[in-house]
């Protein structure tokens, strides 16, 4: 019964959050959605036992991401409502087509296994102690080629939008 | 009801409990200390030495009318007090307060551990809930729809990302000494005295309890300065500022609401100092004259060493706060990117080579 309510309550939360950002007419509102949104995820992830990538998700996603986010609508000042003419043609028939096609995926998944959707957690073989210490030994063991490639590519963008951001000063037009 | 439920009910009333009666002694005491070091009496009419004063400002607050600015936006609004709330009640859920208790009740004994959650990444939850307290700043700055909160909302989130990035590279040597991400773990890895294989200073440091201030004191250092500016302490208070920006984020708030904000910043500051003490001083460690006191006491000893050592610190930040002038917006943003995280970067290599040196050898030998 607990761990029904403790998946229900932020699922639901999770879902609430995701039509804020979807709906909601205001960008700062938008945002706090998204807060919502992955707030709730990591939740979610801590009653599956893994609560180091629960942790990493509140602090890099929801804490310093998205403050980003929220400083950077705050200070260009985008906080008035969107335009909710349609730019494409026929866009609203495209998407609940789509839409449509989904539910009637899932749907079917779903009567294929006789209704049976396994709520219950599965019971982790690790142990809670050590979560960090494994990641971290598959990550700079076997893993420690992509991880460092990763992190080359994260620094390869960091610096193209320096470069593309930055005003160089141009010196020959005043000579 | 399982006897977990029940723990788990009664341990956040307790917490709840406590954090108020203490925020109402830590004005009083902040206003006393202040007042003292700039030659006042501070508040003396209200109660003994004026302590029921904060009690009295506090039913003044409550009875007040709270006023919607017209340009506000509502939710947001009447949102962010209690996002100033939430984080602060969650991160004095994590420090251990002692080393936990037997307690016997219908022939039952229970092993009872003073800590509302001691989960294995404490640490990680602790940056994590602090990082979701600066969005409280930022929506009540954005949504009273005013000029100077606005620019007090704007200048928490530069500031807040700044320093968290530093407080959180601070922290990592001490992960990487202690072996442990629990704050229960790091606590009992300070206890004992510091030793050395070099037998003169041995004699001499011997005496030094196993604290990580010593090992770790750059650490501490980076640690402290960037935990006042997390909790937007003097001198890093622009984000009030109250000679520029009238108040800062709160300015649009008045009655209970700017109570919530009053409360949420002084258990910030509460719960840093507790932390700071966890992580450097050892936490609840200390002696606990068992055979000498009365048993009582003796048990309560632990939590009492912790309290005295958060009031210390406590009583660093009202000091600081009553000497030292506010940093200008571009001091700030240096110190903590140009001075904060490159020293702790380095020290964080160092750490790491030494307790690898210390753990596996040299690596030519």
């Amino acid at each position: 019964m607990i761990e029904l309510l403790l998946f229900a309550i932020p699922a639901s939360l999770l879902i609430l959050g995701a039509l804020i950002v979807v709906f909601a007419k205001n960008p700062v509102h938008n945002a706090m959605g998204l807060v919502l949104t992955l707030t709730s995820l990591a939740i979610l992830y801590i009653t599956l036992n893994a609560t180091f990538v629960a942790m990493v998700q509140m602090l890099v996603y929801a804490g310093a991401v998205m403050t980003l986010f929220l400083f950077v609508i705050m200070m260009i000042g985008v906080d008035k409502p969107e335009q909710t003419k349609e730019q494409i043609k026929g866009q609203k028939l495209l998407i609940s087509g789509t839409l449509i096609l989904l539910v009637s995926v899932v749907v079917f998944i779903g009567l294929q296994n006789g209704l049976n959707w396994n709520l219950l957690f599965p019971q982790s073989e690790i142990s809670l102690e050590g979560t960090p210490a494994i990641l971290a030994s598959a990550l700079f063991t076997s893993w420690v080629f992509p991880f460092e490639i990763i992190s080359i590519l994260l620094i390869v963008a960091t610096t193209a939008a320096i470069a593309l951001a930055y005003e160089f000063k141009q010196s020959s037009d005043n000579d | 009801m399982s006897a977990e439920i029940i723990l788990a009910l009664i341990k956040p009333l307790l917490v709840l409990g406590l954090l108020l009666t203490n925020t109402i002694i830590l004005i009083w005491l902040e206003r006393k200390v202040v007042a003292g070091m700039q030659s006042r009496v501070g508040p003396d009419r209200a109660g003994p030495f004026g302590i029921l004063q904060t009690l009295a400002d506090a039913i003044k607050l409550l009875l007040k009318e709270q006023i919607l600015p017209m340009k506000a936006d509502k939710a947001m609004y009447l949102l962010a007090p209690i996002i100033a709330l939430v984080p602060s009640f969650l991160i004095f859920m994590i420090i251990p307060l002692g080393p936990g208790f037997e307690l016997t009740l219908g022939g039952e004994t229970k092993f009872i551990d003073m800590v509302g959650a001691d989960i294995n990444v404490g640490v990680l939850f602790f940056l994590a809930i602090s990082s979701l307290a600066v969005y409280s700043v930022v929506l009540a700055g954005w949504s009273s729809g005013s000029k100077y909160p606005l620019l007090g909302g704007v200048r928490a989130s530069a500031q807040m990302i700044s320093y968290e990035a530093a407080m959180g590279l601070s922290l990592v040597p001490v992960i990487l000494y202690s072996g442990s991400m629990s704050m229960t773990k790091i606590v009992e890895s300070q206890a004992g005295n510091l030793s050395s294989t070099i037998p003169i200073v041995d004699s001499i440091v011997s005496f030094i309890p196993n604290w990580n201030i010593f090992p770790q004191f750059l650490a501490f250092g980076i640690f402290f300065v960037a935990s006042i500016a997390e909790v937007n302490r003097a001198p890093f208070d622009l984000v009030e500022a109250e000679q520029e920006l009238v108040g800062g984020f709160h300015t649009e708030y008045s009655g209970f609401r700017f109570a919530m904000f009053f409360l949420a910043e002084y258990i910030n500051m509460f719960n840093m100092c507790a932390i700071t003490a966890t992580f450097f001083l050892g936490g609840w460690l200390g002696p606990t004259f068992e055979g000498v006191l009365p048993q009582f006491l003796s048990a309560l000893m632990p939590t009492i060493w912790l309290g005295l050592k958060t009031f210390g610190l406590l009583f660093v930040y009202f000091w600081i706060r009553a000497t030292l002038p506010r940093l200008r917006y571009d001091q700030l943003m240096e110190l903590g990117w140009k001075r904060l995280i490159p020293i702790s970067l380095i020290w964080l290599m160092l750490s790491a080579i030494v307790l690898g040196i210390r753990d596996f050898g040299l690596p030519w030998s």
